[in-house]
């Protein structure tokens, strides 16, 4: 082949020469290169056959939550999710049904709550409505690829929590949710529940929620895939330690943040 | 592919990338959470794997044999693709890289870029928010980011098919850095 390779990269030897020379080369080059493939290889198996942390081999989870906890700093209350016009919201399927597979009596549905050193307490939707009412028309992305725009009603989870802390009290770092079967749960860092997007709704497309679509309140967390935007809750918990979570349970990110 | 399975519709258009029965041939089926946490593990070593590369093309200097230089490069690179298919005869003189090898090259650089920069936007559409509008929207930048995944696999895929074509001697000068060359055989170009 005719190639032009400058000249000091070029040496003209005899074809004895350059077959031992080769020889040499090539068995020393595949030796280095065929350790490097073992050692990525060996790499590899590690990685994906360590000791499971909830579902995923632990070198995995470990970096999994490192992105979380750089996902948590970089979170920003003035960085949105992307809003829209109210009439653009479409695409949000009924993607589960865990934890409301159950009828439920709305009327006598109650939310709890908890926080450490106090005593249980329970809200009604007329407490809740109390708050004043936040409409947002946002992106919604699921965590197995589809994504589509939904217009929600309801409180902000931070002005719900500011009722609940006076100024000078600190809030817990992390806050869980369940349904009240307790079926399906979700952990939140305290930072992605008082975005201001954060709502605890209870309209879509300005009408009470659906039953399938989480009645009578979820939450709308449009900074986390759709897994954390939990369906019918009936506990609210602010917490110290970082909480379960289904999906992360599953083998998921426990961050999930957008 | 754990993670182009749970949402089957990703594709250009109404074109889609793999059929069901391939998914269940390779046993792909409910298994997203263990493609996504390989995913963003192994998203690090692209991004460091990448960074080290340019950086040594760069500081090296090797990037003048990899970068077309000028648009003759287009001509020649479709020479040496009709030769590689039997069609043409001889080659354009060329320097370490052929004419094709250095648009792939690049290519396969800008491409790694463009997936870590779609990727940036999907990972993160609402704090990166403006980078999903700057690319288009969600949608668009999910629909690149996961069509540049397909186009490495065929780079992936001809690059070795290659390899095995082009025979010992290349394969040997890939992995030592030299080659041999016959003194006869090059004298009339030189």
């Amino acid at each position: 082949m005719k190639k032009n390779v400058p000249r000091h990269l070029e040496r003209t030897v005899s074809g004895e020469e350059a077959r031992t020379t080769m020889r040499g080369k090539t068995r020393r080059s595949f030796l280095v290169g065929g350790i490097a493939a073992a050692g990525a290889f060996g790499a590899y198996e590690w990685i994906t056959r360590a000791a499971p942390d909830n579902e995923v081999p632990w070198p995995q989870r470990r970096v999994l939550d490192f992105n979380g906890r750089l996902s948590e700093a970089y979170l920003s209350n003035k960085r949105l999710m992307t809003t829209y016009p109210p009439e653009r919201a479409g695409g949000v399927k009924p993607n589960g049904n865990y934890g409301i597979e159950h009828p439920l009596d709305l009327d006598n549905w109650k939310l709890q709550v908890a926080i450490p050193g106090r005593a249980a307490m329970s809200l009604s939707m007329a407490d809740l409505k109390q708050l004043p009412k936040t409409e947002m028309t946002t992106g919604f992305c699921c965590i197995e690829g589809w994504s589509g725009i939904a217009h929600w009603g309801g409180a902000q989870f931070s002005a719900f929590t500011k009722n609940l802390f006076g100024p000078g009290q600190a809030v817990p770092p992390y806050v869980y949710m369940a349904t009240p079967d307790g079926e399906y749960y979700v952990g939140l860092d305290i930072k992605s529940a008082l975005h201001p997007q954060t709502l605890l709704a209870y309209e879509q497309n300005g009408k009470p929620l659906e039953e399938r679509r989480g009645a009578p309140l979820r939450l709308a967390i449009p900074v986390k895939y759709g897994i954390k935007n939990i369906k019918r809750i009936g506990l609210i918990q602010y917490t110290d330690k970082r909480p379960a979570d289904y999906w992360a349970d599953e083998g998921y990110d426990w961050f999930a943040g957008l | 592919m754990l993670i182009y399975w749970a949402f089957p519709t990703y594709g250009v258009g109404p074109f889609h990338f793999f059929p069901q029965w391939f998914y269940a041939a390779l046993g792909i089926p409910y298994r997203l959470s263990e493609g996504m946490a390989l995913h963003f593990f192994f998203m690090w070593l692209f991004v460091i794997n990448g960074v080290l590369y340019i950086g040594y093309t760069v500081f090296s200097g090797e990037w003048r044999y990899l970068v077309p230089q000028s648009l003759s490069t287009f001509r020649d690179a479709w020479s040496v693709v009709l030769h590689d298919l039997r069609l043409k005869k001889d080659l354009p003189p060329q320097e370490k890289y052929n004419a094709a090898q250095q648009i792939a090259y690049t290519a396969i650089v800008v491409m790694g870029a463009g997936s870590i920069v779609t990727g940036l936007a999907i990972y993160k559409p609402a704090q990166l928010s403006w980078l999903a509008t700057l690319l288009g929207g969600y949608e668009t930048a999910r629909m690149f980011h996961f069509t540049l995944t397909v186009l490495y696999l065929i780079f992936f895929a001809l690059h070795v098919g290659q390899v095995i074509v082009a025979g010992w001697n290349n394969f040997r000068s890939m992995v030592t850095g030299w080659e041999v060359v016959n003194e006869e055989e090059r004298t009339p170009a030189s």
